[in-house]
């Protein structure tokens, strides 16, 4: 007895509403990818539920990203889970103001969340509370700057063959 | 230098000198110079797509071989020639310059392509603009990649500035100074 698409994405908001009606702030489809955006507070509280839920069964962290909004002066933790029983996916946004990159870890729900909140920290800077070992994972240690926030240039400083003139920098 | 065919087998000429009947003499420096250029063991530090091109200049089409480096030292210690061939990203810069100091005197180093010798189209804050930013380098081979001709032809500029090369070089202050720009020793 399979249920449809629509239906099981019915059981999922539902489940999510019977506990955590006041977190959800926006749930929306783009591109036929369930995506529900939620207050920072509970989310620990919130993957747990969904993966212990027998209507949502999260059991896999498939990523788990930042998203700088620089209009909006805030980054945005984003996790994608999946339901290996049914082939649903989720995806979950938290809003973080720029002024207060705070959130707490989902490893002890996730192990594979360990190097995805160390990228994370070293693209955004944002600082997982209860993480083992937040240190920077792929870029030198010595830097200095969050490469992935708009406010830092892409572009090497040093570089001296490309000058304003030709390249327009 | 030109080679000579001699019963099929091809010998470098002999460097200038005096001759005689059963006698040839040349400067201490002339010979080691043609002994070292002729046996030239290359490190390839191959970290991208010049790798690739660096593969097929080492295959029978373009061989290498002929040059006297069919012998790659996959250890730095004896190692004669760094060649460095692709991106070398910041975070891979301190093992570049770890590989060049365990390479004992004399040594050279060759950056192939736009990457190792520029950045090339990786302007970006996570790649090392340029190998000569933390290591010396004698011969800068252009393109994206080079052709193997290209290489062959960096190799032979090598070749040129071993044979070439004062012994004592590598004693003078010049070169200390030269070094110790790049704290290195």
């Amino acid at each position: 007895m399979e249920s449809s698409k629509a239906e099981q994405i019915e059981k999922i908001i539902a489940a999510l509403k019977e506990k955590y009606e006041d977190q959800v702030l926006l749930i929306e489809s783009p591109y036929d990818f369930l995506t529900v955006s939620l207050r920072r507070e509970k989310i620990v509280e919130i993957i747990d539920y969904l993966y212990h839920h027998p209507d949502t069964q999260f059991k896999f962290l498939t990523t788990l990203c930042g998203i700088h909004y620089p209009d909006q002066n805030s980054i945005v933790v984003m996790y994608q889970l999946h339901n290996l029983v049914t082939n649903q996916r989720i995806r979950l946004k938290i809003f973080l103001p720029e002024n207060n990159l705070v959130t707490p870890t989902i490893t002890s729900i996730f192990q594979g969340a360990n190097w995805m909140e160390r990228e994370t920290y070293d693209f955004f800077g944002v600082v997982f509370e209860g993480h083992p070992n937040l240190t920077r994972i792929l870029n030198v240690e010595e830097m200095i700057m969050f490469p992935m926030r708009k406010e830092f240039p892409v572009e090497d400083q040093v570089r001296e063959d490309k000058n304003d003139m030709m390249f327009g920098r | 230098m030109d080679t000579v065919a001699l019963n099929g087998v091809n010998v470098s000429d002999k460097p200038e000198g005096l001759e005689g009947a059963g006698f040839f003499a040349t400067s201490l420096e002339k010979v080691v110079g043609l002994a070292r250029k002729n046996s030239i063991w290359p490190l390839p530090f191959a970290t991208s797509c010049c790798g690739i091109e660096f593969m097929a200049t080492m295959g029978a089409h373009y061989d290498l071989a002929r040059f006297g480096s069919e012998r790659l030292s996959f250890s730095p210690r004896q190692a004669d020639l760094l060649m460095v061939m692709g991106t070398i990203a910041k975070k891979m810069g301190p093992i570049l310059r770890q590989v060049y100091e365990q390479m004992a005197e004399p040594r050279w180093v060759l950056s192939m392509g736009a990457c190792a010798s520029s950045g090339g189209i990786f302007d970006t804050y996570s790649v090392l603009q340029g190998i000569d930013r933390i290591i010396p380098v004698d011969v800068y081979i252009p393109g994206c990649p080079p052709r193997p001709e290209q290489v062959i032809n960096g190799i032979l500029q090598i070749q040129h500035l071993v044979e070439t090369e004062s012994l004592r070089r590598r004693d003078s202050p010049q070169y200390k100074s030269m070094l110790n720009k790049y704290g290195i020793e």
